[in-house]
């Protein structure tokens, strides 16, 4: 059960709504009453004053693996759970490329319960294109999407094969359901562990391209033209390929992509010394692609922001570069990282929330992400100016692997709602 | 101090005054060796373990004359490679040498960082004895003393780099040292072994062995190593000996003068000609592993020294 309550004295901050006024929002029986410049208070309501902090939905990653099942010593449902509820984030899309993958419906419905489970964190999981995301035969998309897979993907893998891409496309319209690449030519990305250049030739460490992820883009595009399917890029993260979606986007094909704060807060030189926490796939990218990931938050060709939380042990970072797993923890410094681009004055406060909550939640078809009347009460009160500092090993949750040690950032989370229960603060 | 470092991990980040000291005290070595005299006071009672997870009798063999020489108690651990894990098989390595209290460890390792990985770990001085494709800091050294003492400088002369370029720890760490003091370096390979934006590491990049060996004072041959030919790199030993092998027609692009170098161990007739690696008025392949010896004594001694002052 949770009383009724009324957060007074906040920046209400809804882009789905276009609001952004200062103001006052009551929660009754875990949804949204109203909101609005000054509320009444009635009988038996809790009051929590906001102190003038940012109130927005609570955040929707798109792009999270939980560690469940399968790699349960790196992250379980639970503790990814606190780190979201740390983080702000209330609802996850989880990622398929787990053991067993998500190519049965049964998964699918045994995640949302786990979700339902944690009472503060919303699991709307993706079903794999291909059964064990191996870029094979096509999964039962059909039944995956019926039983609640909000899209489909292979994870981290590629859909290297153009046919498989062009079936997966062309069936999954039929539903009405998107494909999310991992844009990664696979036979270029093979055994390379950082971009090809000239950091790598010093490191000594086998590279990948950076055009790799450029072609996939270039053909998948083509595929989403001929098939009329809706493509969506992950973690997109260089400028040729950001070109070639922005003019896709221009010419009408159904394309939108994602990015990861990693990509537009840090560049290569983040490995420098053979640094394994900051390996990640795709791999860490230039200055130039950085910035031009930046840019592109602001212009409006990347739709949203994902964490890319990849939970891993220390076991699978403390080795030889090469060898060490790739991959970031993101959910607990989500928000953080993406607000240092309104500090830096690259995009709006209005623009980086809408990118980690009206955004998202629009490419995945969910109610939650937005501030109205009736909508779920899934609350992020958060102090935009307020300073912490990155630290693994202190991180909320299991997973310790961030990119960002050490990193000061500003804006911080005060308080976490899912359903109207605060979950954190 | 000249070489302040508590590890040799790495040429690239050295000062030219760092690299200076390490060659004139490894000159002396060179003397002593000669002389048949020994220091083996110098490292008494200090462990000196030859980690090699590579194979390399070569650069093993070296470390361990080097610090027997110098006193050292020397233990050579060869672990496989063929472990389930190797990653594992290095921290826990780490560990069981850290209870050993080893003071000297040289580690040869596959993949590129290992040492620097060892290096975080262990409290023993770490030298770098060849990390995957990163660099191989000892074989840029003797390399350099072998060119000094031939040449009576580096400053100024024209090193020509051929062969495997991408694979080789050996061009990386020569690369480095060679520019750090003052050589022109250029690198000469097909352009499938040539690693990404080569040219940002200060060097020339050729492709034609007779442009690239134009008028250099020193040609410098690379192993090539079958796997590449397999991972079709390069289409087949006889190409490659056709356009990148070193014979005397090549050769003759050179200076008269020119000094041939090979770290070892050689492919005859795939990168090199037996003509021209056993002209004895071009190769100095032999002399090479002679200075292996004096510039591995000055790294042990001058590591030992600096844990002696006990103040890194």
């Amino acid at each position: 059960m949770t009383s009724d309550l009324l957060i007074t004295n906040v920046r209400l901050l809804d882009p789905a709504g276009g609001l952004d006024a200062t103001g006052a929002l009551l929660v009754r029986e875990g949804r949204i009453a109203d909101l609005g410049a000054s509320l009444g208070k009635p009988d038996g309501t809790a009051i929590l004053d906001g102190g003038g902090a940012v109130l927005c939905p609570g955040l929707v990653d798109m792009r999270a693996s939980l560690g469940e099942p399968g790699a349960e010593y790196r992250e379980t449902i639970a503790t990814a759970a606190e780190a979201a509820a740390a983080g702000g984030i209330t609802t996850v899309a989880a990622l398929p490329d787990n053991q067993p993958a998500t190519d049965d419906p049964a998964l699918v419905r045994l995640l949302r319960a786990r979700g339902e489970e944690t009472q503060s964190l919303g699991i709307v999981p993706y079903g794999a294109v291909t059964r064990g995301c191996k870029g094979e035969e096509l999964a039962e998309l059909g039944l995956l999407r019926e039983a609640g897979a909000v899209a489909f993907t292979d994870g981290a893998r590629a859909i290297g094969s153009a046919r498989t891409m062009r079936l997966a496309l062309s069936y999954a319209r039929g539903f009405g359901a998107m494909i999310v690449q991992h844009p990664e030519e696979p036979s270029l990305a093979q055994g390379g562990a950082a971009t090809e250049g000239e950091l790598a030739t010093r490191l000594g460490l086998p590279g990948i391209p950076a055009a790799a992820e450029a072609m996939i883009i270039a053909r998948d595009i083509r595929l989403a033209a001929l098939t009329g399917g809706h493509v969506h890029f992950a973690h997109v993260s260089t400028e040729e390929a950001l070109d070639l979606i922005r003019a896709a986007k221009q010419a009408g094909v159904q394309v939108t992509c994602d990015t990861a704060p990693p990509y537009f807060d840090l560049n290569e030189t983040a490995i420098g010394d053979f640094r394994s926490y900051a390996k990640l796939s795709p791999p860490l990218r230039t200055e130039t692609d950085r910035r031009a990931v930046a840019a592109a938050l602001a212009d409006g060709t990347i739709d949203a922001v994902a964490s890319d939380h990849q939970p891993r042990d220390p076991d699978d970072k403390r080795l030889p570069f090469a060898q060490a797993a790739a991959g970031g923890a993101g959910l607990a410094t989500l928000l953080g990282v993406t607000l240092a681009q309104v500090h830096n004055g690259t995009i709006t406060l209005a623009r980086a929330v809408e990118l980690l909550t009206a955004a998202p939640a629009r490419l995945l078809g969910l109610e939650v992400g937005r501030l109205a009347r009736g909508a779920p009460a899934d609350l992020c009160l958060f102090h935009p100016e307020r300073a912490w500092k990155v630290e693994a090993g202190e991180l909320p949750g299991k997973a310790q692997n961030t990119p960002f040690d050490g990193r000061a950032l500003e804006g911080r989370v005060l308080g976490t709602w899912k359903a109207g229960r605060r979950v954190f603060g | 101090m000249r070489y302040p470092h508590r590890h040799l991990l790495a040429i690239e980040g050295l000062h030219p005054h760092e690299i200076g000291h390490l060659l004139d005290l490894a000159e002396s070595y060179v003397l002593l060796n000669r002389q048949g005299k020994t220091q083996r006071d110098l490292l008494r009672g200090r462990t000196l373990i030859n980690l090699f997870f590579e194979d390399s009798t070569r650069t093993r063999t070296s470390f361990e004359i080097a610090g027997k020489r110098l006193g050292a108690d020397v233990i050579n651990m060869s672990v496989s490679t063929s472990s389930v894990n190797k990653g594992e098989t290095l921290l826990d390595t780490a560990w069981t040498l850290n209870a050993m209290n080893t003071d000297l460890l040289v580690v040869r390792h596959a993949e590129s960082g290992a040492p620097s990985l060892l290096a975080q770990k262990v409290d023993a001085a770490v030298i770098n004895a060849g990390d995957g494709t990163h660099e191989h800091p000892t074989q840029a050294l003797l390399d350099a003393l072998t060119i000094r003492r031939r040449k009576g400088r580096l400053e100024g002369l024209t090193v020509a780099i051929c062969g495997d370029i991408a694979h080789s720890r050996v061009a990386r760490s020569n690369i480095h040292l060679l520019t750090t003091l003052g050589s022109t370096v250029r690198v000469v390979g097909p352009p499938t072994l040539i690693p990404a934006d080569a040219g940002r590491l200060g060097v020339e990049v050729h492709h034609d062995m007779a442009k690239g060996l134009a008028g250099a004072d020193v040609v410098m041959m690379l192993r090539l190593q079958k796997e590449r030919m397999a991972k079709g790199l390069v289409p087949s030993p006889r190409e490659f000996f056709r356009f990148y092998g070193l014979d005397r027609e090549k050769l003759a692009h050179a200076k008269p003068d020119a000094m041939v170098m090979h770290p070892g161990p050689m492919n005859r007739g795939v990168e090199i000609d037996s003509a021209v690696a056993d002209d004895p008025s071009r190769s100095v392949i032999a002399e090479q592993v002679e200075m292996g010896v004096a510039v591995r004594m000055a790294v042990l001694d001058t590591l030992n020294r600096n844990w002696l002052r006990n103040d890194l």
